[in-house]
């Protein structure tokens, strides 16, 4: 990016994200009275309301790669970007809402590689805490460094003046206030981006002559009257996204997204905070609304942008298709709102870089430390450790930062990689939770041998030993090989070796604990507008009808 | 719930670290000191509100060409506003207070 997407920000702009910066410090600062205990520090002492974890939930999702990432996607697919929402998002939600959280939050564990360690065995449970650590240090690396391009590109910051700013904020609000200081930050962080992007779009729309005005002119772009279907033209891959609807239903919509929202920990982190198992179970659901419609703001801003910005998609460049939101900020925004704007994107960026440093202080702390290193130490020398984690996380993540700078590509395909081990890991969870007989052997062999297929594919997809249309087909295919490969081997594995005992697997597998437990219910929980269930298969049934349109 | 009998009836884990983090918790939680992030987030956006709507009285004819004839900073400076003492208004209708769940009262 050169100095072509430079903004025109004056002290006003530069005050409003003064403001916000001194906002989320201090949010940190004032949840630091709320820490005594080590599952106040790491679950906000599973205290909080629904509506607080739920917003944080879809925050967590919403850093800046994503919202970016997703613009590009929809000035380069089309309408077709709406699949990562609606088939790609919501039923997950919904999914891990009504059917997994009973087993999460009823069990009491307190990360998801826990559950592993209980409901299978601590091999299985020390390859998945590791894989995750590593996964979420690293991711938060590229995150960083997203932003550090983005601020340079926009303000004309140095690059290690963004690192260090934004690294230092989230860093300074996660060690002192914990999980609540991250997930009140994470709330508020939601509503600032929303504020930051609702202008873009509405301003976008009134340029091009509306939502038909719009549709006209996507017919006349290069993407013609196919950027415009979600799903007309899936029968072959002759569409913009280049799958078939097969690939779009069971990779994306079953494989991939299950994997994701159910098994990675930076978002479930969020539901075993809520207060109790009603407010636990309602948490993605009520993240699955705003999740609906997110796509107003990204993927139509990145149509606008296509119709607008003469020339976008170029291979490199200011004209990049990941430039399409600030670009639009560059021609669209008068000051004011333009403070707004940039004051979003930078939160998006940290709700993105906390999920990953929380999730990975908490997964180290209870996972890797108290399991294979201290045990038996007093309760507050955990708060201890997660803060040094916290610490080294974020410096660890600076040090990732500036590596990727030397090689962005190369950290690119690391996270495409890291991508890859949920599918697996959802493959053992779903079989595990179901299948009282699976083994704690079959456990381990099955998310090992899930995961070093995945990883296979995806190599030899990169080496060009195989090939698909698209990353997004390999990636289809990857998740949908290594799920298969799960279940095979737990299927062999499980007849030759002991079952666990029913007592062990208490709470931990259908059929074995209630559901519904009714113990820590809160007056008014019984109120149907608060029934997961129903919530959840209106969520579904919204996604569902907002594709007629865009058939 | 120092009773093992009693303590797995809920369908909790047998986990002798899950037990210890939980005990811990149940003891010495200090959770409930939280703030009500309803009034930050109220405060945030009515300084937004006030900063972007007070900017959009004085837009210049330049920068309401370049935002497509829409006063753009106005009605985000008031939607923000609005938004911010919502919030606040929400906060004062329902406070959050320490909410009793059914077992602790048995």
């Amino acid at each position: 990016m050169g100095s072509g997407l430079r903004l025109n920000m004056n002290a006003l702009d530069y005050l409003i994200l003064a403001l916000y910066f001194v906002t989320v410090l201090g949010v940190g600062f004032a949840a630091r009275r709320a820490i005594k205990t080590s599952v106040d520090f790491f679950l906000s002492g599973r205290s909080l309301p629904a509506w607080v974890t739920g917003l944080a939930f879809v925050s967590a999702n919403l850093g800046a790669l994503e919202i970016i990432g997703m613009a590009a996607n929809g000035a380069q697919y089309g309408i077709m970007t709406v699949h990562y929402y609606w088939i790609g998002a919501v039923p997950a939600m919904v999914f891990l809402g009504i059917v997994m959280m009973p087993f999460y939050y009823g069990s009491k564990v307190r990360s998801v590689p826990e559950y592993l360690r209980l409901r299978f065995n601590r091999p299985t449970h020390l390859l998945n805490a590791i894989s995750f650590a590593v996964a979420q240090v690293l991711i938060a690396g590229v995150n960083l460094y997203a932003l550090a391009l983005i601020m340079q590109a926009l303000l004309g910051w140095p690059l290690w003046v963004a690192i260090v700013i934004g690294a230092v904020i989230v860093l300074a609000y996660i060690t002192v206030g914990g999980l609540s200081g991250a997930i009140y930050n994470e709330v508020l962080q939601f509503f600032v981006i929303i504020a930051g992007l609702v202008p873009i779009t509405v301003i976008g729309l009134v340029k091009v002559g509306g939502v038909s005005g719009l549709m006209d002119a996507v017919r006349e772009s290069k993407l013609g009257e196919a950027g415009l279907h979600a799903w007309q033209g899936t029968g072959s891959t002759d569409n913009p996204l280049g799958a078939h609807w097969l690939g779009i239903v069971f990779g994306l919509g079953f494989v991939l997204s299950f994997g994701y929202w159910t098994t990675n920990f930076a978002e479930v982190q969020r539901a075993l905070s809520a207060r109790n198992m009603s407010a636990a179970r309602r948490t993605p659901i009520i993240g699955a609304y705003p999740k609906l419609l997110i796509p107003v703001v990204t993927v139509i801003p990145g149509l606008i942008a296509l119709i607008t910005v003469k020339g976008l998609g170029a291979d490199q460049g200011d004209l990049v298709y990941n430039n399409a939101i600030p670009l639009l900020m560059r021609d669209l925004l008068p000051n004011g709102v333009l403070g707004i704007a940039v004051t979003g994107l930078v939160a998006s960026f940290m709700a993105g870089m906390a999920a990953n440093v929380s999730g990975f202080n908490t997964v180290f702390t209870y996972d890797i430390w108290q399991a294979y290193f201290r045990r038996d130490r007093p309760d507050g020398y955990y708060v201890k450790v997660g803060r040094i984690a916290t610490v080294v996380a974020v410096v660890v993540g600076i040090g990732t930062a500036f590596i990727a700078a030397g090689f962005s590509n190369i950290m690119n395909y690391i996270q495409a990689l890291f991508s890859v081990f949920n599918a697996p890991l959802f493959g053992t969870f779903i079989i595990g939770m179901f299948w009282r007989r699976m083994s704690a052997l079959a456990g381990f062999w099955s998310l090992l041998s899930g995961t070093v297929v995945a990883i296979a594919t995806y190599l030899l997809y990169k080496l060009g030993v195989i090939s698909f249309n698209s990353d997004l087909e390999e990636s289809f295919w990857g998740a949908g090989l290594a799920f298969v490969t799960v279940a095979v081997v737990a299927a062999i594995i499980t007849p030759l070796t002991r079952p666990k005992t029913d007592d062990e697997l208490t709470g931990l597998v259908y059929g074995m604990s209630d559901t519904t437990l009714k113990d820590d219910s809160l007056a008014g929980d019984a109120a149907w507008y608060r029934s997961p269930v129903l919530l959840g298969l209106v969520a579904v049934v919204l996604a569902a009808l907002f594709y007629i349109p865009v058939f | 719930m120092a009773d093992n009998e009693d303590r797995y009836q809920g369908g909790e884990a047998h986990d002798p670290l899950v037990d210890e983090t939980e005990d811990a918790r149940e003891e010495n939680s200090a959770a409930a000191r939280l703030f009500d992030i309803r009034r930050v987030i109220g405060g945030l956006f009515v300084a937004y509100g006030l900063i972007v709507g007070l900017m959009g009285l004085f837009d210049s004819s330049a920068e309401i060409d370049k935002a497509q004839g829409l006063r753009i900073n106005l009605w985000a400076g008031a939607v923000m506003l609005v938004f911010g003492l919502l919030m606040l208004l929400w906060q004062k209708v329902s406070p959050t207070e320490a909410p009793k769940t059914r077992s602790d009262e048995s």
